[in-house]
């Protein structure tokens, strides 16, 4: 269950990035995670609102992405999907791959349902 | 509506830490081994046996990490050797910034290894960077030869993997070879040991790889 300390990370980056008073108005938070990152989406939803109820946040939601594992051979140079992980090419069997995606844990964007003015590296759109 | 870009991993502040951690690590020539397994698997046992064979060649540190109780940092100290307990209170893993705290309380100066042992769990602590060189796994054979399958994340992120308890493989209903084709279909670079701490099997070529690295500066 280390959804919950990763709800509090996200949390701490969220007030790191929106000024105090604008807290009411974050809408949501995209998030990447991939799929051998070994977190829960449904679990994590869960703690960010069991920690923001109640809160200037309570009316925000994580929108979680995810990142499929993919890996690409050096041998043959082809890429591959697969939900297992496996390290190996699964068209010519080398094992001499590189992880191009499915480990990742990211915070993408938070999105504010009106214009605030504190915040920086804002982008319109 | 405005969106505000991150772009940022939500663990910075955990691999910051890291960092930090790996830093003093390098500075004072130590070798650093995050031990990591699924409750039970005998992650204790083998450091006492490690300890056991090691501790007149090589000086060895140990932090300690379970939800409750210090009763593995009593059997590590009758070793005679420095080691810190920490208790997560429920926590499932160690952090980085856990790990700097309990350096902090410890007396480095000659420590040529040391071993961090991680909360017992296959999912979370393959998450958490505590500065270590290497994550070494340990996998008993009477989990069944099918962990590795069901828990990619770890044995990717792990360098060396301990097969342990080889001593109950005529009456657990796991293979072996299996186990290790298992393995290095998720990460074919791991280095595999076999141990029994019953018998003492294995615990020899291990320990030996581990004063060799030790040695090797890294």
């Amino acid at each position: 269950m280390h959804e919950l300390s990763i709800a509090r990370s996200v949390l701490d980056m969220v007030k790191q990035n929106v000024a105090e008073k604008d807290l009411p108005k974050v809408r949501s938070i995209t998030m990447r995670i991939g799929e051998l990152a070994g977190v829960m989406p449904d679990s994590l939803e869960f703690c960010y609102q069991a920690l923001t109820s109640d809160t200037p946040l309570s009316q925000s939601s994580l929108c979680i992405e995810r990142v499929p594992f993919q890996i690409e051979c050096q041998q043959c140079h082809q890429l591959s999907l697969n939900e297992r992980g496996f390290a190996f090419c699964p068209l010519c069997g080398s094992s001499n791959t590189t992880l191009l995606s499915g480990d990742e844990l990211h915070v993408a964007a938070i999105e504010l349902n009106e214009t605030a003015e504190t915040v920086h590296e804002r982008v319109d759109d | 509506m405005s969106v505000l870009t991150i772009e940022r991993k939500v663990l910075e502040k955990n691999d910051e830490i890291a960092s930090r951690n790996r830093e003093l690590f390098r500075r004072n020539k130590m070798f650093v081994v995050n031990l990591v397994s699924s409750p039970g698997s005998g992650k204790t046992s083998v450091l006492e046996k490690t300890l056991e064979r090691l501790r007149d060649q090589v000086r060895v540190a140990v932090v300690e990490g379970d939800v409750q109780t210090d009763f593995d940092a009593q059997r590590v100290a009758k070793f005679n050797v420095p080691v810190v307990q920490i208790v997560t209170n429920g926590g499932c893993h160690l952090e980085a910034k856990l790990v700097e705290d309990a350096v902090a309380k410890m007396d480095l100066s000659g420590v040529q290894v040391l071993v961090i042992e991680n909360v017992g769990n296959l999912v979370c602590p393959a998450n958490y960077d505590l500065g270590e060189a290497m994550k070494i796994v340990v996998a008993s054979t009477t989990e069944g030869d099918d962990k590795p399958l069901k828990y990619p994340a770890m044995f990717r992120n792990a360098s060396v993997l301990i097969i342990n308890k080889i001593d109950l493989l005529p009456f657990a209903n796991s293979n072996l070879d299996l186990l290790r084709r298992n393995a290095l279909q998720i990460n074919p670079h791991l280095k595999i040991f076999e141990t029994s701490c019953v018998t003492g099997e294995g615990i020899a070529e291990w320990c030996a790889w581990l004063k060799r690295e030790a040695g090797s500066g890294k």
